[in-house]
C-alpha cells in the first residue's frame, strides 16, 4: 500500500527518522532569524496538516483554514494576557475551533459539495472583519502586542531554541494523533468518503457526519496552530489571517500532495521556507509559483509527492 | 606560569584585533521597507532616499573611512514580516536599522532592535512611537504631537474655521494623528464636527465624503495614507466638495499628486519636508534624486536621504562605530546645515527620540506643491 | 433624501461594475464548468496593458481600450482556455479551480515584480463634474457607468436570445450534450464565452480602474465581490449576476453611509452566506441536479 494511510516500509522509516534528527540539528547552527522559520514552519504546519486531512482525506475543499487559525490565535493572546496558563489555553483553543466548525459545517454540508468551499470563503472574510473592526476584544488592525511565551515545568520558553523544540515536539505529537486517527476505523471512513462518496452511503456510512467530524478535527488543528503562533511572534493582527493566507494553506495541501500524509510537509517548506531562501527572486518566486502551480495541475494533479508513486513497482491505487 | 602569560597575551592580541577588525571593513546598514503593500509608495522611497545618501556618503569616503553597505528587505507592509526581518538585521549585526517607514510596523518591529540595542531610525509619524521609553529609537520626521498644534494654529488663523471634520485612517498612524489633531483643536476651541474613519487600502470613499459634506464643518481635514489620500480627494471633486481641505504630508506628497491629478489642486497641508521648499540644499537633493531615480520624490525619500546624513553626522561626531555609544549621542545633539548639508535642515533631537526642525505650509497648484509659509522650530536650533 | 437616492445612484453604477465581472463569471460557468478564482485579475490585466497602450504608446483612451479588447481576448479568452481549461476540464472541477488560483497569484505578482507594487494613475473615461438633475447632483462619471455597462448588458442579452449563435450558446450551457447532438459546434461555442468574458472584464476595467487605481492587487477585492454578486444572484441565471451585483453595490454604499463605514464589505458577505445557506441557487437560480 502506498504511503498514504498505511504503513511504512524500512528505507522510508529510516529517511523519516534521518530527517526528524536532521531538522532537529539543524537549529543549533542558526542564529535567531533562521530559527525563527524553523518554528514558524513547525506551526503553519500544523494548520496545513489539518486542512490535508478535510481536503486530502473527506475530500472537502476549504478556503477558510486561516480564520481558525485566527481564531486559536485570538484565543491565547487574549487568554494568555490575562495570565492563564498555556495547557489550558491550548485545549481551549481547539476545542471552540472544533466546535465553531462543527456550526460552519453543518447548513453548509446539507446543501451541496462545493458550498462548504463558499461558505468557508464567506467564513475567513467575516472572521477577519470582526478581528479587524472589534478592536475592544481584539485590538482591532493594531493587533495584540506583548503576548508571552509560556514555561514547560518551570523551564522558561522564551528563547529561540527552546520554543522551537517545544514546537517541534508539539507537531510530532500532532502528526502522530492524526495518523492514529487515520488507521482507525473512522480513519478508513473517510478514505471510502473520498473514494466514492456515492457507494459510501450506500454502504450505510453516515457522509454527512464524518465530513462534519473531519472538518471540525482539521479546524481543531489549525486552532491548535494559531496558539503556537501568537506564542511565537508574540504579536497578532488580523493581516496574519487574511483570505490569502487560507489561500496559501490550500496551495501548500495541493502541491505537497493532497491526501498524502507527508504532503503538507512539502507544501509548507515550498510555502514557508522556500521564499526566503530564494530571496533574491522576490516577487518573481511567487509569481513562479502561481505559474507553476498551473503546470502541476495539468502534469501532476496528484501532487509533488506523487512523482513517489512513478518510482514504485507496486503502483497501487490513488 | 609562562605558559598562562603567553595564552593571555594571545587572547588579548586576538581579541584586539578582532576588536580592530569590527572597527574596519565596511559598516553595515540594514533597511526594512515597505516595497509592497499598502505602504509600498512611502517606503519605495523612503529606501531610494537612503540609498542616494549612501551612494554619495560612499563616493566620498564613507564613515570615519569605511563604506557604508547597505541592503533593504520588503516588509510587505506586514508587522509580524518586520519583526522577523529585524531579528534577521539583528542576527546580520547590523549597525543601523533604517525603516520600517510604517507606525504600525515600527512598533511591533522596533522590540527587536531595542533589545538588541540597535539604533534604529523610523519614517513613522505616530506618537505613540517615542512614548516606550525606547532609547534606541529615532525619528525622520516630525512626530504628531509637534505637528498637529501647527495645523490647528492653521486652521484657526487662516481658514478661519469654527468647525473642522476629521477624515482618519485606521491604522497606528491615523489613530494618532486623529488623537492629536483632536486635542489640538480642542485647545483652539474648534469643534470636531465629525469624526470619519476609514481602512487601510479603502477603495470606495463616496460614503465618507457624503459624511464629510453631511457635518456642514468649515473644513475639511484628511490624514490617511498615500494611495488613500489621493482616492479621497477624487472622491471629493467627484462629489464637489467645496470647503477648505487641509491634510498633512501624507495629504499632498508627490505621488498623492500623480494619482489623484486635478482633485488634488487646492489641497493645503503641513509638511516637515517638501522637496519644493526653497532651501537651496533642498533643490539640490531634488535635482540629485530625479537623476538618479527619473521621478520626483517625496517626503518620505527626503527622511531616508535625511537620516543617512544624520547617521553620518553623529557617528563622526561619536569618533567610533559603536551602536551604544551613537544612541546616547543622539539624544540632546544637533546637526546644523551648515556642517552636513545632506540633513537638508537643522534639525535637533530630544531625548526621546523626537525631532524639532522648521516646517511648512504647502498648497497645491497646478499639480505641483508650492510652499506658502515656512514655519519655525518650536525651540531655535543653534 | 437627495443623499440617499445619490447613495443609490452611484452604488448602483459600482454595482453595474461589479455585474460585468460577475456576468463573465456566470458565463464561465454555465459553459463550461470553469470556476475562475482568477476573475478579478482578469479585470486587473487589462487596466495595466491600457496604461500600456496609453502611456508608453501614447495612444488616446479609446483606441487603448479596443485594442485591449482584443488583447484580452487572445489571452484571457483563448490562450485561458485552450492552456488551462481544456487540459484540466476533465480531471473535475477542483483541479481547474486550483489552477485558476495559481494564475491568480501568478498574475499579479508578475505585474508587481515587471511593473510596480505601487498603484498608477488611470484616465477617467468620463469628465469630472456633477450633472445637476432637479433636486440632486449626480457625477458623469456614474451616470457615464450606468450607461455603458446598461448598453454592453442589453447588447449581451440581445446577443444570446435573438442569434444563432446566442442561442446556440445558451443551448450549450443548458445541455451540452442535446446541443452536440443537435449538431451545434460545442467547442466553438464554448471558445465564445470566454471571448466575451474576456471583453466584460476589459470594460470593467476601463469602468472601475479610475477609482480604484490600478495596482496589481486590485483584482483582489473586485474578483471576490464579482464571486458574491454571481453567488447572490444566481449562479446559473445570468440575470442573476446583475441583480447581484447591484445588490450588492448600493448595500455596500447604504451601510457605508449609514450603519458603519467598517463592516461596509460585511454586507455583501452576510447577504452571500445567508443566500449559500438558505437559497444556495442563488436569488434568480435554479436548483441544480446533483450529478451522480
Amino acid at each position: 500500500m502506498s504511503a498514504k494511510g498505511g504503513g511504512m516500509n524500512k528505507p522510508q522509516r529510516i529517511a523519516l527518522l534521518v530527517g526528524l534528527a536532521a531538522y532537529a540539528i539543524l537549529p543549533l547552527f542558526l542564529k535567531s532569524y533562521g530559527i525563527y522559520l524553523m518554528t514558524l514552519l513547525c506551526v503553519y504546519l500544523m494548520a496545513v496538516f489539518g486542512l490535508n486531512l478535510i481536503v486530502g482525506y473527506a475530500g472537502q475543499m476549504s478556503i477558510g483554514q486561516a480564520a481558525f487559525y485566527g481564531i486559536g490565535a485570538y484565543h491565547a493572546a487574549i487568554l494568555l494576557k490575562l495570565g492563564w496558563p498555556f495547557f489550558a489555553v491550548l485545549p481551549i483553543a481547539a476545542v471552540a475551533c472544533f466546535a465553531i466548525g462543527l456550526a460552519l459545517g453543518f447548513p453548509a454540508l446539507r446543501v451541496q459539495h462545493h458550498y462548504l468551499a463558499f461558505a468557508t470563503l464567506g467564513f475567513n472574510v467575516l472572521v477577519y472583519l470582526v478581528m479587524r473592526n472589534e478592536e475592544a476584544l481584539t485590538g482591532g488592525t493594531f493587533g495584540i502586542p506583548n503576548i508571552p511565551r509560556p514555561s514547560l515545568l518551570g523551564y522558561s520558553l522564551d528563547g529561540a531554541l527552546p520554543f522551537f523544540y517545544f514546537a517541534y515536539a508539539s507537531v510530532i505529537v500532532l502528526a502522530l494523533v492524526l495518523w492514529w486517527i487515520l488507521r482507525s476505523p473512522w480513519g478508513r471512513a473517510f478514505a471510502a468518503l473520498r473514494d466514492n462518496p456515492i457507494r459510501a452511503e450506500s454502504t450505510g456510512v453516515n457522509i454527512t457526519a464524518y465530513t462534519l467530524l473531519a472538518f471540525a478535527i482539521g479546524a481543531a488543528c489549525a486552532g491548535v496552530g494559531g496558539v503556537y503562533l501568537a506564542t511565537l511572534v508574540n504579536f497578532i493582527e488580523p493581516g496574519q489571517f487574511h483570505l490569502s493566507v487560507s489561500l496559501m494553506m490550500l496551495l501548500a495541501v495541493i502541491v505537497g500532495g493532497s491526501g498524502r500524509f507527508f504532503g503538507p510537509v512539502v507544501g509548507a517548506v515550498i510555502v514557508i521556507l522556500l521564499p526566503e531562501w530564494l530571496r533574491f527572486l522576490q516577487d518573481w518566486y511567487l509569481a513562479i509559483f502561481g505559474f507553476a502551480v498551473i503546470v502541476m495541475m495539468v502534469f501532476l494533479p496528484g501532487g509533488l509527492l506523487s512523482i513517489a508513486d512513478r518510482f514504485k513497482t507496486s503502483g497501487g491505487a490513488k | 606560569m609562562k605558559h598562562a602569560l603567553r595564552n593571555t597575551v594571545a587572547v588579548l592580541a586576538l581579541a584586539a584585533s578582532t576588536y580592530g577588525l569590527a572597527q574596519q571593513g565596511p559598516i553595515q546598514i540594514i533597511g526594512l521597507v515597505e516595497l509592497s503593500g499598502t505602504g509600498a509608495t512611502a517606503g519605495t522611497n523612503f529606501d531610494n532616499g537612503v540609498k542616494l545618501a549612501v551612494k554619495e556618503i560612499n563616493a566620498s569616503g564613507g564613515i570615519l573611512g569605511r563604506k557604508i553597505e547597505y541592503q533593504s528587505w520588503d516588509t510587505q507592509t506586514a508587522p509580524q514580516t518586520a519583526k522577523a526581518l529585524a531579528q534577521k538585521a539583528v542576527d546580520q549585526g547590523a549597525y543601523v536599522v533604517m525603516g520600517p517607514v510604517f507606525s504600525g510596523s515600527i512598533i511591533v518591529s522596533m522590540a527587536e532592535t531595542r533589545r538588541a540595542e540597535i539604533p534604529n531610525f523610523t519614517g513613522g509619524e505616530a506618537a505613540n512611537i517615542t512614548e516606550q521609553g525606547n532609547p534606541y529609537i529615532f525619528r525622520t520626521s516630525f512626530t504628531q504631537a509637534t505637528a498637529m498644534p501647527k495645523v490647528a494654529r492653521y486652521l484657526k488663523d487662516q481658514v478661519k474655521a469654527r468647525s473642522v471634520a476629521v477624515m482618519w485612517v485606521n491604522n497606528d498612524f491615523g489613530k494618532g494623528g486623529r488623537d492629536a489633531i483632536t486635542k489640538a483643536l480642542n485647545a483652539e476651541g474648534i469643534k470636531v464636527a465629525a469624526d470619519i474613519s476609514t481602512d487601510p487600502g479603502q477603495v470606495d470613499f463616496s460614503g465618507p465624503v457624503l459624511k464629510a459634506k453631511q457635518s456642514n464643518a468649515d473644513a475639511l481635514f484628511v490624514y490617511t495614507n498615500e494611495e488613500e489620500s489621493a482616492r479621497a480627494l477624487r472622491e471629493l471633486k467627484k462629489q464637489g466638495y467645496d470647503k477648505p481641505i487641509v491634510g498633512e504630508t501624507t495629504l499632498t506628497g508627490q505621488k498623492v499628486i500623480e494619482l489623484a491629478g486635478d482633485a488634488a489642486n487646492g489641497a493645503v497641508a503641513h509638511v516637515g519636508l517638501t522637496v519644493d521648499a526653497p532651501q537651496p540644499q533642498i533643490k539640490a537633493f531634488d535635482e540629485k534624486f530625479q537623476k538618479a531615480y527619473n521621478y520626483k520624490s517625496d517626503h518620505n525619500g527626503m527622511k531616508g536621504y535625511s537620516g543617512m546624513y544624520v547617521v553620518k553626522a553623529v557617528t563622526e561626531k561619536v569618533g567610533k562605530v559603536d551602536p551604544k555609544a551613537f544612541a546616547k549621542a543622539m539624544h540632546g545633539a544637533t546637526i546644523l546645515v551648515k556642517d552636513q548639508p545632506g540633513v537638508l535642515l537643522d534639525v535637533h533631537f530630544d531625548d526621546k527620540g523626537d525631532l524639532d526642525r522648521e516646517s511648512f505650509l504647502v498648497k497645491v497648484v497646478n499639480g505641483k506643491q508650492v510652499v506658502t509659509t515656512t514655519l519655525p522650530p518650536l525651540n531655535p536650533i543653534k | 433624501m437627495g443623499d440617499f437616492l445619490q447613495l443609490v445612484i452611484s452604488g448602483t453604477a459600482t454595482g453595474a461594475i461589479y455585474a460585468l465581472a460577475a456576468l463573465g463569471f456566470t458565463l464561465l460557468w454555465q459553459a463550461s464548468n470553469t470556476i475562475n478564482f482568477a476573475q478579478g485579475e482578469f479585470v486587473m490585466l487589462p487596466a495595466f496593458v491600457m496604461l500600456f497602450f496609453i502611456n508608453t504608446a501614447g495612444l488616446p483612451l479609446w483606441v487603448a481600450f479596443l485594442l485591449t479588447c482584443v488583447v484580452a481576448m487572445l489571452l484571457l479568452g483563448y490562450t485561458f482556455k485552450r492552456a488551462i481549461v481544456d487540459p484540466l476540464i476533465r480531471h473535475g472541477v477542483i483541479p481547474l479551480v486550483i489552477a485558476t488560483l495559481g494564475l491568480s497569484i501568478g498574475v499579479k505578482q508578475l505585474v508587481k515584480a515587471g511593473v510596480t507594487a505601487q498603484a498608477m494613475p488611470f484616465p477617467n473615461p468620463f469628465p469630472d463634474g456633477l450633472l445637476a438633475l432637479g433636486d440632486f447632483k449626480v457625477s458623469y462619471a456614474d451616470v457615464g457607468t450606468l450607461i455603458l455597462a446598461g448598453l454592453i448588458v442589453i447588447g449581451l442579452q440581445m446577443f444570446l436570445n435573438r442569434t444563432v449563435t446566442g442561442r446556440a450558446m445558451q443551448a450549450v450551457a443548458q445541455n451540452t450534450d442535446a446541443a452536440k447532438v443537435l449538431g451545434i459546434n460545442v467547442r466553438r461555442m464554448v471558445l465564445y464565452t470566454f471571448l466575451i468574458n474576456a471583453v466584460l472584464a476589459a470594460v470593467a476595467a476601463l469602468l472601475v480602474t479610475p477609482t480604484y487605481l490600478a495596482k496589481f492587487d486590485m483584482g483582489e477585492s473586485i474578483g471576490l465581490k464579482a464571486f458574491y454578486a454571481a453567488i447572490i444572484g444566481g449562479f446559473n441565471q445570468t440575470r442573476g449576476a446583475l441583480l447581484g451585483g447591484v445588490l450588492v453595490g448600493v448595500l455596500e454604499n447604504l451601510t457605508g453611509a449609514y450603519v458603519s463605514s467598517a463592516y461596509k464589505e460585511g454586507v455583501a458577505l452576510l447577504l452571500f452566506l445567508i443566500v449559500i445557506i438558505v437559497r444556495p441557487e442563488g436569488l434568480l437560480g435554479k436548483v441544480e441536479e446533483r450529478k451522480v
